[in-house]
């Protein structure tokens, strides 16, 4: 092998000349490519030099001066700058990555693709860049553009009064936070909703659960009849899409015409409940209303678990002289959590997160006066009146911050636990 | 007591927690039938099985002239549909060059991915409306099919692609030594067998955006372009009462096609969350 005897530095000099792209692919001789290169890197300076330069300039000011600029289009540009420049540096990084490892290849004596193979090349390694890359652009734009904007926007003093055009928005630091924590009013209101949120997932979800497993257990009794029947009439909460059915409990709880008053208590000679207009009913109402609508997903998984125990278990546990109680503690309880597990974990954020039942059933109502949120509001819902109601866009923003945090905090301990994470086809 | 005994009594008490459940589901299920068959605007003085039944809401629903409720209808299968087919295409897609493909970024890709099904997608409200609206895409259908379909990616994508794992890959590679390209792949072998998988993820990405709520609600301004949710709410949020009845049979006839859908569908339903539970 004469070749790796000759001590030629091709690797390190194709690199230093890829500082401009293009001319490390030139030295190795392969000139289209460094071209292509080339060419590419040009056009992207040209087309985006001007939405860089705005852009970044307008992130960091947020605009100096009115009527010209506009700061939150200011802020839009500054993040697709950032973005652009993100696509950039990854191009520019494949250049030099190119260049070096080719020029590594001739200090070898490797002999380089020829531009045939080089299109081969191309279409082989770049087929999953290609399916992937509609996904990843829509994905780019819907998902992770909307989270940077909220994650910047929070740090600002976006609201009502610092509105575009008429007015600025200023950077302000984490003053946002620090308002939320110490200005009585928004930490007082922040408390309210913080711990009834915590209540409301904790008794809805908790409780549903319960339900779900009791009514499963109950349906998987061998010498039950109609079970068909009676599955498909507990699964029915979960088929009827939950805005109807919430927007039918809203009118069921109607204090003047609902059916909960009207028929149901002045059967039992029970006098009306205030459900919308008394907070602690609205909150028990609440949590009823949930158990219905959260109970038919956990009976169906239980279900399938239940089915899945072998029986032998239970005939062992029968010759031991268990009673049903005991059975139930022993086998079945163990056995169906652990199959559940992840799934239960997923029903807690999800009420941590259900906005359509909160603002459907009654508006997060009813209000509490000199607050921006009702008494029944959850995080997320408050969230939502502080944009649309009090335009308070800044404040939001940091809410829905230390809400993901919680969210994102939970699903991480979550997915430690699960398949996914020790696959070890990750990578 | 007797073993016997012991039976008839823990059957009967199961019957009975049985009925009451049922009671209970049922319940508002038909009063919200009878209150649909009601005559009148409000429900004063109704019960649940009218005296003098009448299909009058109904009609008066069918009447275009009268009320939007048709093209509610309409705009909500035709956002469903559309956001079906685009994030059906867009998943298979991006869950075969995961699964498949080993390339630089992949690892980078899943995570991304992990991460972002984590986060829900209306917890950017505040961002996607503001963009909505800077963009001009404030009430059209167009932003809301995007923002549906981009939200239904992540988690979506890891479901299929531990689907896609399961598929034989000495298949692929017999397929491409017979002179496959990677396409002809994807489209004559690895789709047909993730059938399964497919009709999960579709039935997702048709439900996720007809029982959303919160994400139409943010977008769409104008009554024409209101999907059924938005409609739904309109309709009782403003004169709550007087139009009860025209209401009722409003939900029954969005509740009844989707649970029949659900109900013969449940399988699939409950194979992919328990898929996407476990499997991240």
């Amino acid at each position: 092998m004469e070749a790796t005897e000759r001590q030629t530095k091709h690797r390190k000099t194709a690199l230093a000349l890829s500082i401009i792209p293009g001319f490390g692919q030139f030295y190795n001789k392969q000139i289209l490519k460094g071209l292509m290169f080339f060419i590419l890197t040009v056009s992207f300076a040209v087309a985006f030099a001007d939405l860089i330069n705005i852009g970044l300039w307008g992130i960091v000011t947020l605009g100096e001066k009115l009527p010209r600029d506009h700061s939150i289009f200011l802020l839009t540009q500054g993040i697709i700058a950032v973005l652009v420049i993100l696509i950039g540096l990854v191009i520019y990084f494949l250049n030099l990555r190119d260049a070096y490892l080719n020029g590594r290849n001739r200090d070898l004596g490797i002999p380089l693709n020829s531009v045939k193979e080089q299109y081969r090349n191309v279409t082989d390694q770049g087929f999953p860049y290609l399916m992937l890359s509609p996904g990843f652009f829509l994905l780019i734009f819907v998902v992770i553009f909307p989270i940077l904007f909220v994650i910047l926007l929070s740090f600002t003093n976006y609201d009502l009064y610092h509105s575009p055009p008429a007015n600025l928005v200023d950077w302000v630091g984490i003053q946002n936070y620090i308002d939320i924590f110490k200005l009585d009013i928004w930490r007082d209101t922040f408390l309210d909703v913080f711990s009834w949120t915590i209540v409301w997932t904790f008794v809805a979800t908790t409780g549903q659960i319960a339900i779900g497993i009791f009514l499963a257990v109950l349906m998987n009794q061998k010498d039950l009849k109609f079970k068909g029947i009676f599955r498909t009439i507990f699964i029915l909460p979960w088929a009827v899409p939950a805005f109807v059915s919430i927007l039918v409990f809203a009118g069921m709880f109607n204090e003047t015409f609902g059916a909960i008053n009207n028929d149901i208590l002045a059967a039992f000679g029970i006098d009306a409940i205030p459900w919308l207009t008394e907070p602690f009913w609205t909150k028990v109402a609440l949590i009823l209303i949930q158990f219905w609508l959260g109970f038919p997903f956990i009976f169906a998984m239980v279900t399938g678990v239940l089915q899945s125990i072998p029986d032998e278990l239970y005939e062992a546990a029968t010759v031991d002289g268990a009673n049903i109680w005991q059975k139930f503690r022993g086998i079945t309880l163990p056995m169906v959590l652990f199959a559940i597990a992840p799934i239960l974990i997923t029903q807690y954020t999800f009420n941590f997160n259900n906005f359509n039942v909160i603002y459907l059933f009654n508006g997060g109502g009813p209000a509490v006066s000199g607050q921006t949120a009702g008494s029944t509001d959850i995080l997320i819902s408050w969230i939502y009146k502080l944009t649309f109601t009090s335009a308070q866009y800044g404040k939001a923003a940091a809410i829905t911050m230390i809400l993901s945090a919680i969210v994102i905090g939970v699903a991480l301990w979550q997915f430690r636990r699960t398949k996914s994470f020790q696959e070890e086809d990750m990578m | 007591m007797s073993p016997k005994m012991q039976n008839t009594v823990r059957l009967t008490l199961s019957y009975i927690a049985i009925a009451i459940a049922c009671v209970i589901i049922l319940y508002p299920v038909l009063w919200i039938v009878g209150s649909s068959f009601n005559p009148g605007d409000s429900l004063s003085g109704s019960s649940i099985i009218p005296k003098d039944a009448t299909l009058a809401h109904y009609k008066s629903l069918f009447n275009t002239a009268e009320s939007d409720y048709l093209l509610w209808y309409w705009n909500t299968l035709k956002i469903c549909i559309i956001t079906m087919i685009l994030a059906v295409a867009m998943i298979s897609s991006m869950a075969y060059a995961f699964s498949r493909y080993r390339f630089v970024g992949r690892k980078n890709g899943l995570m991304t991915f992990l991460i972002l099904q984590m986060i829900p997608n209306f917890a950017a409200l505040i961002a996607i409306y503001v963009l909505a609206y800077i963009t001009g895409l404030l009430d059209t259908h167009f932003a809301l099919i995007l923002v549906y379909a981009g939200g239904l990616l992540p988690m979506n994508t890891w479901l299929a692609k531990g689907y896609f794992d399961t598929i034989p890959k000495e298949l692929d590679e017999s397929a491409r030594i017979d002179g496959a390209g990677h396409f002809r792949i994807f489209w004559q072998i690895i789709l047909p067998l993730a059938k399964p998988i497919l009709a999960v993820v579709a039935l997702f990405s048709f439900i996720t955006p007809f029982t959303d709520f919160i994400l139409a609600q943010v977008i769409l301004r104008s009554e024409e372009k209101f999907t059924l949710a938005v409609g739904l709410y309109k309709m009782i949020s403003d004169q709550f009462g007087n139009e009860f009845t025209t209401f009722a049979a409003g939900s029954v006839l969005i509740a009844i096609p989707i649970s029949i859908l659900f109900l013969s569908l449940q399988r699939y339903f409950i194979s992919g969350l328990t898929a996407g539970g476990t499997k991240g």
